[in-house]
């Protein structure tokens, strides 16, 4: 990091410009993406299809809400993914096979998403592993917990009253309950990330760990804190899941977490730390499921969307280092 | 990095840490041991050995088969070990297990090919070391295997075409497709298209999308193309995920009842959607006659008995009204 952006940083005026500069070009970028397939296909712009892509983004959606939170220290989560198919999985033995109620289930889905993000704070703060190294081991352990929990089969929630309705329901008629959880998670998130303690020492620490620690804030206590964060959002994420297939998918999973950090990242929130929005991430998660539903409606064979996503990736990461350079 | 702290405290620290959080993996760990089990154990002993190297292992397909592996060894009193790697693209990390099974000297081997071609030098390394090789669920390109126990994919799918045909009559579909790259992915999708083009003029596939076979992707996919076609009339999924996909998508669409699903595979999600009438039909394998006749052709083999090159291992229709017929039930898997 160059002193330069340490500097900018600390001005409080610039940094909340930059902020709201940087959300508005993320937010642009979404309505040109879809503006853009409103033109090219007359079966786009339709409520249903809005809905389609409102429900593909709920659970990367979610699992991107905690993301961020571990990207603004400057840290990066592969658990997200894989460990969301753990949550749902837990869940699934908490409510389909010991038959617990249905609010002792959720908690409890969400509780081993917790647990999940203590274990990563833990071996960040404390074994001091690098971020990448600790969470790309909890993406293995928690893929292969899930299939010995499991037992390598889906677990079904054909029986449990309700639980489908969760997140398939419509408490607002015509909006699945999956999108209000979505919304509902996203506002939380940017309260604790802009107004609590949690979120601005995710950010301090993402700026400046060292200036941090001297300030005499206990630097490891607060990561093992927000990687618990992290890890609720994630076990909310699973829980969504869950209901949606009413099932628990043990082989599902894997290769969530970096469409998610895909969306953090689109969403302009810096990989190196001490800046994120999460309004910046919803946008970040609505243009990947845009897209991918655009280029699917044009009937655009699935290599291709790929190549779509990969190059959309780069321009609006380099759109953010551009203005940067700006500022300097 | 903090310098005031003491070396003893964050030593001290550190391992307070590590210590919670193995007791904890433990723990999580602990609390699945039910019904996880089905170790492979290792060659040794006194009986033959047979590694089977499979596309996967957490799929429901692949536990079906590995029924019928464990079968078929429990009765012709062989050793059977079952590994695949965790996705079916993971091509290289197969090729590592066959490698790893290859170099345990068994006395059989059946392989389940990803990719039809990767493995060639390994086949004829095992050829070499006089390994008899069992191809199984799909070819490999290659002179060694002794026999392909596999389902004839290309009849299979010209089947769900059949049943398509006759509930749909004629106007658009759609397919789903789980794997634009593996031979079985490939027929699953040829076999059903050529038929529908060559008995069915009056039906258009306007669309092929392919969703790796994740339900939520592929359900997803199929929203997309419903939106565009909203006069479609029937979706093939070519695999379970992606046909458990197709009816979250008619569901979450309210189209329930006014489009003709048919699936492959089956899998409780699938087996529910086609007694609820959601889903018109699937084709089912046999994955439990398909792990049995693997193990069996390899005691075959190892005894230096002929086999047959090919080995049908079969495939069924079901809908609502066979479901629950015996041979058909014997073959489903939750």
């Amino acid at each position: 990091m160059t002193t330069k952006t340490t500097a900018t940083k600390r001005t409080p005026t610039r940094f909340g410009n930059r902020q709201q500069l940087q959300q508005i070009l993320a937010f642009a970028g979404l309505v040109v993406i879809f503006g853009f397939f409103s033109f090219a296909s007359p079966y786009f712009l339709d409520w249903a299809n809005v809905k389609g892509i409102l429900l593909a983004t709920a659970v990367t959606g979610i699992m991107a809400l905690g993301a961020t939170f571990v990207i603004a220290t400057g840290g990066i989560d592969l658990s997200v993914g894989t460990g969301m198919t753990l949550c749902s999985v837990m869940t699934g033995v908490f409510l389909a096979n010991l038959g617990l109620p249905l609010v002792v289930g959720v908690l409890g889905g969400l509780a081993v998403g917790a647990l999940i993000g203590l274990l990563n704070g833990l071996n960040v703060s404390y074994l001091r592993l690098p971020p990448f190294i600790a969470t790309l081991a909890m993406m293995m352990v928690a893929q292969g917990l899930s299939l010995v929990i499991s037992g390598t089969k889906p677990i079904y929630f054909s029986d449990v009253a309700g639980f489908d309705e969760l997140a398939g329901g419509e408490l607002i008629p015509g909006l699945p309950n999956a999108v209000l959880i979505f919304f509902a998670a996203a506002a939380i998130a940017g309260v604790v990330l802009s107004k609590t303690l949690t979120g601005r020492y995710a950010l301090s620490i993402g700026s400046n760990e060292e200036a941090t620690a001297i300030s005499g804030v206990d630097v490891r206590r607060w990561k093992v804190v927000i990687y618990v964060v992290a890890g609720l959002f994630t076990g909310l994420a699973g829980v969504v899941m869950a209901s949606r297939l009413n099932s628990a998918q043990p082989g599902l999973g894997l290769g969530y977490e970096l469409e998610a950090i895909a969306a953090v990242v689109i969403g302009g929130t810096s990989l190196r730390g001490g800046k994120a929005t999460i309004l910046g991430t919803v946008i970040g998660a609505l243009i990947m499921a845009t897209l991918t539903n655009g280029l699917r409606i044009m009937s655009i064979p699935q290599e291709w969307q790929k190549v779509a996503v990969g190059i959309v990736i780069v321009l609006a990461v380099y759109a953010d280092i551009l203005r940067r350079g700006k500022e300097a | 990095m903090n310098v005031k702290t003491t070396n003893t405290r964050r030593r001290f620290a550190a391992a307070a840490a590590a210590t919670t959080s193995v007791v904890m993996m433990l723990a999580l760990a602990a609390c699945g041991e039910g019904d996880g089990g089905g170790e492979p154990g290792g060659a040794g002993g006194e009986k033959p050995y047979v590694a089977l190297v499979s596309k996967g292992f957490q799929h429901q397909f692949w536990q079906a088969v590995k029924q019928g592996a464990d079968d078929a060894a429990a009765e012709l009193d062989v050793e059977v070990t079952f590994e695949g790697p965790e996705t079916e693209t993971e091509v290289e990390k197969q090729l590592t297990m066959l490698q790893t099974a290859l170099d345990k000297n068994p006395d059989a081997i059946g392989y389940a090919a990803l990719d039809s071609e990767a493995s060639i030098p390994m086949m004829t390394d095992a050829e070499s070391r006089g390994i008899p090789v069992i191809a199984f669920d799909s070819g490999v390109e290659s002179e060694v295997p002794v026999t392909t126990v596999s389902t004839d994919n290309l009849a299979a799918s010209a089947e769900a075409a059949k049943h398509m045909a006759e509930l749909v009559g004629s106007g658009k579909i759609a397919i789903i497709g789980h794997d634009q790259t593996s031979q079985t992915g490939q027929q699953r999708v040829e076999g059903f298209t050529q038929y529908i083009e060559e008995n069915a003029p009056e039906i258009e596939i306007v669309d092929t999308q392919y969703a790796a076979g994740d339900q939520l992707k592929s359900a997803d996919a199929a929203k997309a193309i419903l939106q565009a076609h909203p006069d479609l009339k029937g979706i093939y999924g070519t695999n379970e995920g992606s046909a458990i996909g197709v009816v979250k998508a008619v569901q979450e669409t309210g189209k329930s009842g006014k489009l003709t699903v048919i699936g492959f595979d089956s899998g409780k999600a699938q087996t529910d959607a086609i007694r609820d009438g959601l889903m018109a039909g699937a084709i089912t394998q046999d994955p439990i006659k398909m792990g049995y006749e693997t193990v069996k052709a390899a005691v075959a083999a190892i005894n230096g008995e002929e086999v047959e090159p090919v080995i049908d291992s079969g495939f069924y229709w079901y809908d609502k009204t066979n479901i629950d017929d015996p041979e058909i039930a014997a073959v489903l898997y939750e």
